[in-house]
């Protein structure tokens, strides 16, 4: 039976009370774990009967550092967050899991184990946030080059000057424009 | 072609450039004669770095880019980004758009004709990789047909650019219904033609029948998605489970994998995921036909929310300030799901843009399933996951 986010959620914080529930303005919302718990409350949500997550369609990394806070002069944050898009075939049922991680200590357990697609995901992530997923079996840059410099998807991110002896510039043209100038 | 001794194993490096790795790919192989032993892919040498164009372009002017992100099916990656931002604006009362009924309808018409010419590149040079070069020729040809149609409607035959937030770019060309009706009809011929010419091919059965087979649990925790999920069995179309558009308005089958190769075969094969693919062309001739057949016609006017093709004044005004917080939005595309995750600002350039993709996860069950099959084994397995590497490396 498909469950409400809100009866998900109610299950997932009898568990583990160190879970909250967070929301955006446009209506979604997310169930919030701190990174110690992230591999339990991830092994919960796909054995549990009444759960059944057992696909992970998304795991997505979202940099907080230039996002405006939700009130006006309120705080804002420079935490890294991993968001888990998760799909129950059984119940047909779909819950967002989001963990956020210090930008000091980039560092949250690998769900490797429990959804075998997560270590490409997860090697994605490492590659363009910089997030460490502790326990996986190959955590390697996967679409830049082994020796790249710094990770592409940070907001505070410099654009390298060379790579491999080539300038990377045009007649004109630097990678400074675009909106985050 | 580099090749490494370690004792009775040799390593190998398939690609980056080989015929059959379908674009830019290279597997590290190692082998113990015919026999594989382990593969590890090394994706990323077409990596565009597209999520990140993503947060430096504005909301309408992203979908150039995802037409390049598999550019096989470039429609289908239209209709998934447009449905995406679509679904953020439906959030807030002062945003959300009222797309025309007639493109509402336009858009499932052409993203099932592009899922069908995207099945043909796949099935084409699926027997072309097993050494059966006709049936190429055949598929082919068909889609050259599909890309007439979309080219006088919108221009080009590959990278479209038709679909835009709020509806599409234009209305379709005049005597585009008759000319997609008499198309249909030829492709449905062809394509009993082309089942008539391989499909029982004892070759091609016996190349593909029991080969890398997947088991349903496998491919659900590897993330398989579209054809590669259903042809180990598993019923589920995002199209029929979780409608979007008006998909709903639509009746068709989800096929899915039975071990269609009969005593040597087994459930999740590649004959499996070939069929599948097969008899998905006809449930798309299905849902064409069903489109024709239910769209109300043209008015000539833009933004009539019947006839019309584009709410296109709302959505400017919309985009200029669309509603904070965001969405994951999933789509059936010809390679399974692709889902856009996207982070709003409230600002006319999109905070975060997330693309998932069938091909990317259908590369990391590699290290898992190859290891045992033989090295012309591991091409039949590449064709029959129809993997596109713009697709997975982004």
């Amino acid at each position: 039976m498909a469950l409400s986010f809100d009866a998900i959620f109610a299950k997932v914080q009898v568990r583990f009370p160190s879970t909250s529930a967070g929301s955006a303005p446009n209506g979604a919302r997310w169930v919030e774990v701190p990174p110690p718990d992230a591999l339990e409350v991830a092994t919960f949500l796909k054995t549990d009967p009444d759960l059944a997550f057992d696909s992970l369609c998304c795991l997505s990394g979202i940099d907080l550092l230039k996002y405006p806070a939700a009130e006006k002069d309120g705080p804002t944050s420079d935490d890294l967050v991993c968001a888990y898009d998760l799909h129950s075939l059984e119940h047909r049922h779909e819950v967002r899991m989001k963990v956020r991680v210090p930008r000091a200590h980039p560092e949250t357990p690998s769900v490797e184990s429990v959804w075998g697609v997560a270590g490409y995901f997860e090697r994605e992530i490492f590659d363009l946030l910089g997030v460490e997923f502790q326990g996986h079996h190959d955590l390697r840059r996967i679409l830049t080059p082994q020796d790249w410099v710094g990770h592409p998807l940070r907001k505070d991110y410099v654009y390298p000057k060379a790579y491999g002896g080539v300038e990377l510039k045009r007649e004109g043209q630097t990678f400074e424009s675009g909106p985050y100038k | 072609m580099n090749v490494e001794r370690e004792g009775d194993y040799i390593t190998l490096s398939m690609g980056p450039h080989h015929p059959a790795t379908h674009g830019v790919l290279r597997l590290e192989v190692t082998t113990d004669g015919e026999v594989i032993r382990a593969c590890k892919p090394d994706i990323g040498y077409l990596h565009r770095s597209i999520e990140k164009i993503g947060e430096c372009v504005e909301w309408y002017q992203f979908v150039p880019y995802t037409d390049r992100v598999d550019y096989v099916c470039s429609m289908n990656s239209n209709h998934a980004w447009v449905c995406a931002v679509e679904s953020l604006l439906s959030s807030s009362d002062e945003t959300r758009l009222a797309i025309p009924e007639r493109a509402e309808y336009i858009r499932i018409l052409f993203a099932e004709l592009n899922r069908i010419s995207s099945h043909m590149v796949g099935l084409g040079s699926m027997t072309m990789d097993m050494g059966a070069f006709t049936p190429f020729l055949h598929a082919l040809s068909q889609r050259e047909f599909i890309n007439d149609i979309f080219e006088k409607t919108c221009g080009a035959r590959l990278t479209y650019n038709y679909m835009c937030v709020g509806g599409l770019v234009r209305d379709l060309h005049a005597g585009a219904e008759d000319e997609i009706r008499a198309m249909l009809k030829g492709l449905e011929k062809a394509m009993i033609d082309f089942n008539r010419l391989i499909s029982s091919n004892n070759i091609f059965k016996a190349r593909l029948a029991g080969v890398a087979a997947v088991s349903p649990e496998d491919a659900i925790s590897y993330g398989l998605v579209g054809p590669n999920l259903r042809g180990s069995g598993v019923d589920f179309d995002l199209r029929r489970d979780k409608p979007y558009g008006i998909y709903e308005r639509f009746r068709f089958d989800v096929p899915v994998g039975k071990t269609y190769a009969g005593a040597d075969g087994r459930p999740g094969d590649c004959y499996d995921r070939y069929v599948v693919r097969l008899l998905e062309v006809l449930e798309s001739i299905r849902i064409c036909r069903q489109a024709l057949d239910q769209m109300p016609p043209a008015s000539g006017v833009e933004d009539d929310p019947v006839g019309g093709w584009c709410a296109a004044k709302a959505a400017q005004k919309a985009l200029r300030k669309p509603p904070v917080g965001e969405v994951y939005f999933r789509c059936e595309n010809p390679r399974g799901e692709t889902g856009y995750h996207i982070v709003s600002d409230g600002t006319k350039f999109p905070y975060r843009v997330k693309i998932r993709t069938g091909s990317f996860t259908a590369m990391s069950i590699f290290e898992k399933l190859v290891p045992g099959l033989m090295v012309a084994d591991l091409v039949a397995l590449i064709g029959s996951f129809d993997i596109v590497l713009p697709e997975v490396d982004r």
